[in-house]
C-alpha cells in the first residue's frame, strides 16, 4: 500500500515521452530521364541483353519443354504435361540418383571444407615457403575438370594406370587396386580428385577471409591469453563466417552439379552406384533421346537449388549482420 | 542490405515489359520449331542413279571416332580420284549419338553420316536418312552387300544405308604363349569349354600371364562379345521385331556361367572388372593374354611381332558365329547433295575400293563375292574373317542404344550380375531389357 501512496505522492522517474514518429509520406518520385540514368542503363543494358539472350530465353525453353513431348530426333511436339515430370520421378534411377548426388555433396563439402580451412591456416603467414605452398595448392585448380578427371581416369586405371602398380610394389596390396571397381571405391576415387582439384581455390577465398579479420583482435586475444584453440573457436571461426558461407554455398551448388568427374571416371558405374542427377538429364536427353523428361529434370534441379540458395543467402546476411 | 533497384519507373516497366515480349516470341518460335520435321528422306531424291555425280562438290561427313582408320582411307582414296571432295570429321564415339542427335533437331546434319550399325534402326525411323532403295537396287553388286548391314538399314520396305566398315568379333589367339603351354597353336577353341581350357592353361603359364580378358563395365563390349556365342549355339538373342529379350535361355546361362568361372578363378588379366571399353582392345597386343574376342578391325593395328591366330567365336557345345558390327553410311535427308554424295557410296562399294583400300588394310570387306581377293588369300586369317559375314548376325532393335549400350541402361546390369554377382538376377534382368526395348 505504501508502495502505492509513495507512487502517487513522488511520481515515478519518466523518461521523455516517446515520440512517435510517422512515417512520412514522401511524394512519388518521379522517374525522369536524365543523362545519368541514361549513362546507367547504358552500362546495364549489354550485360541485360546477354542475361536475357543467353539466360533468359533457354530458361523459358526448357520450361515449355519441360511441359511437351520434345525428342531429340524428330516426331511430334504435342503437350506433355505433367507426364514429363511423373516421367522423371518414375525412373528407377532418379531416387537412387537423388540419394547418391546427395551423398556425394555432404562428403564432398565436409571433407573439401576442413582441407581448405587447414591450408588456409597453413599458409596464412607470411614465412618463408608460405608463397610458394599457396601456388602448389592452388595449382589444380588451374587446370580444367574434365582434364583433371581423365588425367586421374589414367592413373586410376589398372591396365594402363600406375597408381596400382606402385602401391603394388612398396608392397602396400598384393593384388592390383581396382580404384573404380566397386562403389564406394568408386565415391571416394572421385571425392579425392575433387577435393585435390579444388581444396587451393577454397583455400583462396579463406585466405583472404582470414586476411580480413584485424591483427588486433587476434594480438589482443593473446594478450588476454587465450589459447589457440580459443582463439581459433572464439575469433577466427566467428570472423571467417562470411568466407566460409561463401564457400559452402560454391560447394554444395557445385556438388550438386556434378557431371564431368563421374561422366568420365565411371560413367555412373559400376553397376549405377555412382549415378549423379545431372547425369540423369544426360542420359535422358541423349541415350534416351527424350527433352521433355530431359527438360522436366532439370526443372526440378534448378527449383531445389534456387531454394537452397535462398536458403544459404538468408545464413549469409544473418551471418553478416550479426 | 537495402534494394539497389530503383523505383518502379515507366523505363523499367517498359523493359520488363519488352523481355516479356521477347520471351513470348521465345516461346512461339519454339512452338513453332516442331513443324516440318518429319524428315522424310526428301534428300535422297532423283531417279536412281547407279553411279551418282562426280562434279567437284564439297561434300561433308562424320564418322565415329571407333572406325575412323578405315574411314579416313576410303575418304582419302576418293577425294585423289574424283572431282568430288568429301571433308570428313570425326566424333568421339561416346558423343556420336548426341551429335547426330542434335544436329538432326536442328537440321544441321551432313551430307554423309556413317553410324555404328546398331543406331541405324533408331535413324531411320526417325527419317534422319534419305531412301536410297533404288540406288541400292541398281547397283550390279546389290545382293552381295553384306546383307545383315542392309537388314538394319531397310525400314517400311525402304533401302537407308549401306555397309561401310565391316567390324565382326573373333577370337584372337596368342601362338607363342600357346606353344608355351603345350597347345597346338593351329588348334584355336571350336567350342566355348575348349576356349575355357585353352585360357585355363596358359593362365597357368603364370608371370603376368592371364588366359583371356573382356571388358566388364561396357555393355556394348558384351553384346559384340557374348551374343555370337549364343547364336552359335542356334538360339536367338532378341525377338524379330527387337522388342523382347531372349538373355535367359539355358545357353545364355551356360555362356554367363563360364565367364563367371574365369572370373571366380582369377582366369581374366586385371582391369576386366573396371573396363568400360575405352581400353579393351590394348590389353592383348602388349602378349600376355592367351585368348579373348577381339573386333576384327584391330588386326591391322597389332604389333608386327606379334604371332596372333584368328578363329571364329565358338557356343558353348561348339558351332560359330560372329556379330557383323561397324558402320553403315547413309546420305542424311536434308542433304542437298544426294547425287554426288551417291557417288562416294557408290565408289567406296565397288572393287576397287573394297580390294585396294579395305582389303589391303586388313579390314573387313562390305560384299561377300570379294570374302576372297588379292589381300585376303595372302594372310588366311582374313579369308576366316571375310566368310564369317555370311554366319554373322547384326541385331535390330529400335531401343537397341538405351538397352546395350547406355553403361546405366539394363543390360549392363544383367551382364555384370551374370558375371562378377551370384547370377541369379538373371530372368529379372532379362524383364528389365525387354521393357527398356519396349519402351
Amino acid at each position: 500500500m505504501q508502495v502505492k501512496a509513495a507512487a502517487r505522492t513522488a511520481p515515478p522517474h519518466r523518461s521523455p515521452p516517446e515520440r512517435r514518429i510517422r512515417p512520412r509520406r514522401t511524394p512519388a518520385r518521379r522517374w525522369t530521364w536524365t543523362s545519368r540514368k541514361a549513362q546507367g542503363l547504358a552500362y546495364a543494358a549489354p550485360t541485360a541483353v546477354f542475361v536475357t539472350v543467353f539466360f533468359v530465353l533457354p530458361l523459358l525453353l526448357v520450361g515449355q519443354m519441360s511441359l511437351s513431348d520434345w525428342p531429340l530426333l524428330t516426331g511430334d511436339r504435342g503437350v506433355n504435361a505433367p507426364e514429363n515430370y511423373a516421367d522423371a520421378a518414375d525412373s528407377t534411377l532418379f531416387w537412387p540418383a537423388v540419394r547418391f548426388t546427395l551423398l556425394y555433396t555432404l562428403l564432398v563439402t565436409a571433407v573439401l571444407l576442413a582441407l581448405a580451412l587447414l591450408l588456409a591456416l597453413l599458409v596464412q603467414e607470411f614465412r618463408p615457403g608460405a608463397g610458394f605452398f599457396r601456388t602448389v595448392y592452388f595449382l589444380p585448380s588451374a587446370l580444367g575438370l574434365a582434364s583433371a578427371s581423365l588425367l586421374f581416369w589414367g592413373l586410376y586405371s589398372p591396365t594402363t594406370g600406375p597408381l596400382s602398380g606402385i602401391l603394388e610394389s612398396l608392397g602396400l596390396v598384393d593384388d592390383p587396386v581396382s580404384f573404380l571397381g566397386t562403389s564406394t571405391s568408386a565415391l571416394l576415387s572421385t571425392v579425392f580428385l575433387i577435393v585435390w582439384k579444388f581444396a587451393g581455390f577454397y583455400m583462396l577465398i579463406l585466405l583472404v577471409g582470414l586476411q580480413r579479420i584485424p591483427h588486433e583482435v587476434f594480438e589482443a586475444a593473446r594478450m588476454d591469453g587465450a589459447s589457440r584453440g580459443q582463439i581459433f573457436r572464439s575469433i577466427t571461426l566467428p570472423l571467417l563466417r562470411p568466407s566460409l558461407a561463401l564457400c559452402l554455398l560454391l560447394c554444395v551448388t557445385g556438388s550438386l552439379l556434378a557431371f564431368d568427374q563421374f561422366f568420365i571416371l565411371t560413367k555412373g558405374g559400376p553397376d549405377n552406384s555412382t549415378v549423379t542427377v545431372v547425369q540423369l538429364i544426360y542420359r535422358e536427353a541423349f541415350q534416351r533421346l527424350n527433352l521433355g523428361t530431359a527438360a522436366a529434370l532439370s526443372i526440378i534441379v534448378l527449383v531445389v537449388l534456387l531454394l537452397l540458395n535462398v536458403l544459404q543467402f538468408r545464413g549469409l546476411r544473418r551471418a553478416d549482420e550479426s | 542490405m537495402g534494394s539497389t533497384a530503383g523505383p518502379l519507373g515507366h523505363t523499367r516497366r517498359l523493359v520488363t515489359g519488352a523481355v516479356a515480349l521477347l520471351a513470348a516470341a521465345s516461346l512461339v518460335t519454339a512452338c513453332g520449331s516442331g513443324e516440318d520435321d518429319s524428315g522424310g528422306g526428301e534428300g535422297g531424291g532423283g531417279a536412281a542413279n547407279a553411279t551418282g555425280t562426280d562434279d567437284g562438290a564439297k561434300l561433308t561427313m562424320w564418322t565415329r571416332a571407333a572406325t575412323r582408320p578405315q574411314s579416313e582411307a576410303l575418304v582419302k582414296a576418293y577425294n585423289a580420284s574424283h572431282n568430288n571432295e568429301i571433308e570428313l570429321t570425326v566424333v568421339p564415339t561416346d558423343d556420336y549419338q548426341a551429335k547426330v542427335g542434335a544436329a538432326a533437331g536442328s537440321k544441321d546434319l551432313p551430307d554423309l553420316f556413317a553410324s555404328d550399325v546398331v543406331f541405324v534402326p533408331n535413324y531411320t525411323s526417325s527419317g534422319l536418312f534419305a531412301d536410297i532403295t533404288g540406288r541400292v537396287d541398281a547397283l550390279p553388286f546389290a545382293d552381295k552387300l553384306a546383307q545383315s548391314h542392309i537388314k538394319a538399314g531397310t525400314y517400311e520396305d525402304k533401302k537407308y544405308v549401306v555397309p561401310h566398315t565391316l567390324d565382326l568379333s573373333v577370337l584372337f589367339y596368342n601362338k607363342e604363349l600357346y606353344k608355351q603351354a603345350r597347345l597346338d597353336p593351329e588348334k584355336p577353341p571350336i567350342s566355348l569349354s575348349e576356349w575355357d581350357q585353352q585360357a585355363r592353361a596358359v593362365d597357368a603359364l603364370g608371370k603376368g600371364v592371364n588366359g583371356t580378358f573382356f571388358g566388364g563395365n561396357c555393355g556394348g563390349c558384351g553384346v559384340f562379345t557374348w551374343w555370337p556365342s549364343i547364336w552359335a549355339a542356334g538360339d536367338e538373342v532378341l525377338n524379330k521385331e527387337g522388342t523382347e529379350a531372349e538373355l535367359s535361355s539355358d545357353t545364355a546361362k551356360k555362356v554367363y556361367d563360364t565367364y563367371r568361372g574365369w572370373v571366380d578363378d582369377d582366369i581374366v588379366a586385371p582391369g576386366a572388372r573396371d573396363e568400360t571399353g575405352t581400353t579393351w582392345t590394348g590389353v592383348f597386343p602388349k602378349g600376355k593374354v592367351g585368348v579373348m574376342p577381339m573386333p576384327s578391325t584391330t588386326l591391322g593395328l597389332m604389333p608386327k611381332d606379334l604371332d596372333l591366330g584368328v578363329a571364329p567365336i565358338p557356343g558353348p557345345d561348339g558351332g560359330k558365329s560372329t556379330f557383323v558390327g561397324g558402320d553403315a553410311i547413309g546420305i542424311s535427308a536434308t542433304s542437298k547433295s544426294a547425287d554426288q554424295a551417291w557417288n562416294f557410296l557408290a565408289w567406296s562399294l565397288g572393287d576397287k575400293a573394297q580390294v585396294d583400300v579395305v582389303a589391303a588394310n586388313k579390314d573387313v570387306v562390305a560384299r561377300t563375292d570379294l570374302a576372297s581377293n588379292k589381300y585376303s588369300d595372302a594372310d588366311p586369317r582374313l579369308v576366316t574373317i571375310n566368310e564369317l559375314v555370311t554366319d554373322g548376325h547384326t541385331p535390330y532393335a529400335l531401343r537397341f542404344g538405351q538397352t546395350f549400350n547406355d553403361p546405366n541402361g539394363p543390360w549392363l546390369t544383367l551382364m555384370r550380375n551374370a558375371v562378377f554377382g551370384d547370377g541369379s538376377k538373371i530372368e529379372k534382368g532379362n524383364e528389365a531389357v525387354t521393357a527398356s526395348l519396349a519402351d
